[in-house]
């Protein structure tokens, strides 16, 4: 390749990652940038409203600075943790410790799953020793369409 | 003086219960004669309390629509320039008149259960009054002794403080005029939310009071169940409503473009929900089948103090901190009044634990029953997670001192799946017989409308989203939708052949006949659409923000606005109103103008933004004027959402209003009917 061309490609790059980086830094993010990380964030003032839908001045300034710190290159991530970390944890509006938050609602809820299937064994074993009664209960007469049959069945159930 | 007045109404009806509650708990030890009239004078005392705390509340509205601001009550909850109904309204307003209005709603209740007709359960009577009574008389006493709202300022020596009676050597202080109602509550939906919510919160406690009465009596058997079912019923309806109309409230005053932010206040109204709708579910289970009878007793336990514990979290102040709980009375009144009617009545059901056994056995996974349990479970899931979701924050403050939030993205995530799954319960469910049921004969009932919802859900697929959370949502809407009506159909068409009616004839005769399952398909209908709402803005929302100059636009989602003018004027009532005109197109026609709007109060130094909202059954433009300063010439910052399908949600309402009234709906006593058509045919044969 001609050493022109060369020094060509060279600037040509150069240049473009200068610009990137300018652009990276200097630019404004726009509103709705700052709005997607804002509504993962509240405010310790106003209570349970997110950030991006709080219009006190307070919460205008917290925007302001997530602003700031996107045109500094920070990630969501980044700016979330330095919101929890400066003004605590309650900052975020998901919990920081998944663990201790998601683990006794799901405990909780496979207990309750194994009481229902140990209750749903414990009233089926009865039935083991005459499965061919209840088959048998079941069978609709012929004749009837067994739609019919059952809410005919259903109506006499009724007191 | 007329505070006064009231301060004595409000002491003679706190003691008018603890009347009732002490004689018709001492009923039981004495002779049957002088029980009877024990339990006489109790019910009469109840009967009493209704007309006394109207009357304390009436002097409370004429203290807060006639400006008396020497009463505390009405200083820190109106103002001058507040139009009158919404005067009114306050009553509701804040903590001391939520809690009387509460009483009063709950006196109403108790009073509307004693005047039944008692001939074939007297048994229960007085403990029913007990329970209702001794209800009443921890809110009468409450609003007596703690949180008294004709409270008036005087002035001492001290200062100015708000005292019970005069105190020595202090003159009364009359400020110059009200701190206002806050201004989120100035708005049409806060008149019929907390009315609705408390009606449903306090229509629960008539079946924990007959739930109670049965294990006091050991009259165990399903009569309770039977007599409360509409009662319950009702209080469901009153209680939902209450949650959409607060959703609706929010939408269309908080500004931020949704109904439903999990918000422990809002999730405080949602629990006992949780637990009601189970309890619906599972007494039919006890009714046909006679099960799970230790079951219902708990859920309706537990519903009861869901309600207690929804109105402490939301009057306690705990939320806000778990030490601002401590510093009223209220907070630790309420915990005390929870625990020890959740433990005695606890205890009670264990003391009967042994006369509530089952009928039958359990049969079959698919059989009816069997995926009752399961949406019980479903619930009791939802339930769990909600209330952990309250819970967390407040033992993390506690334990570690540090507080948490625990927002949106909790919640969504740990009941999306458990909603799901509801959603397809709610669909096959219906489909399985009581007793019995095997995979045979599910399926066969089951194809022709899973059919429908798959060639549904293809064409979604083909022509609107490609987001698989959105289509399996939308498949189990289509799926229990298509199972409804097929259901409709199917039973019609069986009365059309069989009795030869015409279709529509055969449709309500059908309603007609069992109004109890047809009138709960309905419901199962309406929570279908409203289910189309909440995954259209939960899944499809968008929203974007910018600030333009007059005539600029900006566009979302198919709309264009064009911001035209603004302007800021005084407000009828003091407010200072900053209005902007935003012009509406789509596809470069002209739709129409909208006005979002900044309303800032003066008396209460708060502002509100007012969204410009333009409804259709595709969606909602909801546009947000967020910031606009007359000084600076660098124009006015809107924030547009599109919420898709979010009006199916409204309309779901409707229908769910529709389904409760024909499921519960009064109908003759039957009983009554037959005792009445057999007495005429004895008549007639003695005629003869």
């Amino acid at each position: 390749m001609h050493p022109l061309l060369w020094a060509l490609l060279f600037t040509a790059m150069f240049s473009l990652t200068i610009y990137s980086i300018a652009f990276a830094q200097g630019s404004t993010p726009t509103d709705d940038e700052v709005n997607q990380i804002a509504k993962k964030l509240y405010c310790p003032v106003c209570e349970n409203i997110p950030l991006d839908a709080c219009p006190t001045e307070a919460c205008r300034q917290w925007r302001d600075q997530i602003r700031e710190m996107l045109s500094q290159g920070k990630t969501e991530a980044e700016i979330i943790d330095y919101f929890a970390a400066t003004y605590g944890e309650r900052a975020a509006s998901d919990p920081r410790d998944k663990v201790k938050a998601y683990l006794v609602p799901i405990v909780a809820i496979l207990l309750g799953a194994a009481g229902l299937v140990s209750a749903l064994r414990k009233w089926r074993k009865p039935q083991a020793v005459r499965p061919a009664a209840s088959a048998s209960e079941a069978q609709p007469p012929a004749q009837m369409d067994d739609y019919v049959a059952r809410i005919e069945e259903e109506l006499r159930n009724r007191d | 003086m007329i505070a006064h007045f009231g301060f004595g109404i409000l002491l003679i009806a706190f003691f008018v219960t603890l009347y009732a509650t002490l004689t018709s708990a001492l009923s039981k030890r004495e002779t049957p004669q002088r029980a009877a009239s024990m339990v006489e004078s109790a019910r009469r005392a109840m009967l009493l309390t209704f007309p006394l705390i109207t009357l304390a509340s009436a002097l409370l509205i004429y203290l807060l629509v006639n400006n008396h601001f020497e009463v505390q009550f009405v200083y820190q909850v109106t103002s001058r320039s507040m139009p009158t109904y919404l005067k009114v309204t306050a009553w509701w307003g804040g903590q001391a008149g939520s809690l009387l209005f509460w009483s009063w709603l709950m006196s109403a209740f108790a009073s509307l259960a004693t005047l039944r007709n008692w001939e074939r359960d007297r048994e229960f009577l007085p403990w029913v009054i007990l329970v209702s009574c001794f209800t009443l008389a921890f809110f009468l006493g409450m609003t007596a002794f703690f949180e008294n709202p004709f409270k008036m300022f005087y002035q001492t020596s001290d200062g100015v403080g708000a005292y019970f009676f005069q105190p020595a050597n202090s003159m009364l202080f009359t400020p110059e005029d009200g701190r206002g109602l806050n201004p989120l509550l100035r708005h049409p939906g806060m008149v019929a939310h907390p009315p609705l919510l408390y009606l449903g919160f306090v229509s629960f406690v008539i079946p924990f009071a007959f739930a109670i009465a049965a294990l006091i009596t050991g009259r165990t058997d399903d009569r309770w169940i039977r007599i409360t079912r509409r009662w319950a019923l009702w209080a469901w309806l009153f209680l939902t409503f209450g949650l959409v109309f607060g959703g609706r409230w929010a939408y269309d005053v908080l500004g931020w473009g949704g109904y439903w932010g999990w918000d422990p206040v809002e999730i405080a109204a949602f629990m006992p929900w949780l637990t009601g709708t189970a309890f619906l579910h599972s007494v039919m289970i006890q009714e046909k089948r006679g099960m799970l009878k230790h079951w219902n007793m708990l859920l309706i336990i537990l519903t009861y103090d869901l309600v207690i514990f929804g109105t402490f979290l939301t009057r306690s102040g705990v939320l806000s901190s778990v030490h601002a709980f401590a510093q009223s009375a209220i907070g630790p009144l309420f915990f005390g009044y929870i625990i020890i009617t959740f433990v005695a009545s606890v205890a009670l059901l264990l003391h009967r634990w042994g006369s509530l056994k089952a009928e039958t056995e359990m049969k079959s996974l698919l059989s009816r029953e069997a995926l009752f349990l399961f949406n019980n479970l479903l619930f009791m899931s939802v339930l769990v997670v909600c209330f952990w979701g309250v819970i967390y924050p407040l033992t993390s403050e506690l334990f570690t001192g540090s507080k948490v939030t625990v927002g949106p993205p909790f919640y969504e995530r740990a009941t999306g799946p458990l909603f799901a799954a509801l959603l397809f319960l709610m669909g096959i469910a219906p489909l399985s017989a009581w007793g019995h049921s095997t995979l045979k004969t599910l399926g066969r009932a089951l194809w022709k409308p899973a059919i429908v919802a798959v060639a549904i859900t293809l064409a979604l697929y083909a022509f609107y989203t490609r987001n698989a959370y959105a289509l399996t949502g939308f498949f189990l809407v289509a799926f229990v939708v298509s199972i409804t009506v097929y259901e409709y159909w199917r039973g019609a068409r069986a009365r059309q052949k069989s009795k030869h009616e015409n279709f529509l004839a055969a449709l309500s005769n059908l309603t007609k006949r069992d109004r109890r399952r047809y009138g709960g398909y309905l419901v199962h209908l309406s929570i279908a659409l409203m289910a189309i709402g909440i995954l259209g803005i939960e899944l499809f929302q968008i929203e974007t923000q910018g600030t333009l100059e007059i005539n600029q636009r900006m566009s979302l989602g198919g709309y264009d606005m064009q911001y035209q003018d603004i302007a800021r004027f005084t407000g009828p009532d003091g407010r200072e109103v900053t209005r902007a005109v935003v012009g509406i197109y789509q596809n470069g026609q002209f739709l129409g103008n909208l006005h979002p709007r900044i309303d800032y109060y003066w008396d209460a130094q708060q502002a509100m933004t007012i969204p410009g909202q333009r409804a259709t059954m595709k969606d909602d433009l909801y546009i947000l004027l967020v910031n606009w300063e007359p000084a600076s010439a660098s124009g006015a910052t809107f924030k547009i959402y599109v919420n898709p399908l979010v009006n199916w949600l409204w309309m779901g309402s409707l229908l769910f209003f529709a389904g409760i009234a024909i499921a519960a709906w009064p109908e003759k006593d039957r009983e009554r009917a037959v005792v009445k058509a057999s007495r005429q045919i004895h008549e007639a044969g003695a005629a003869k």
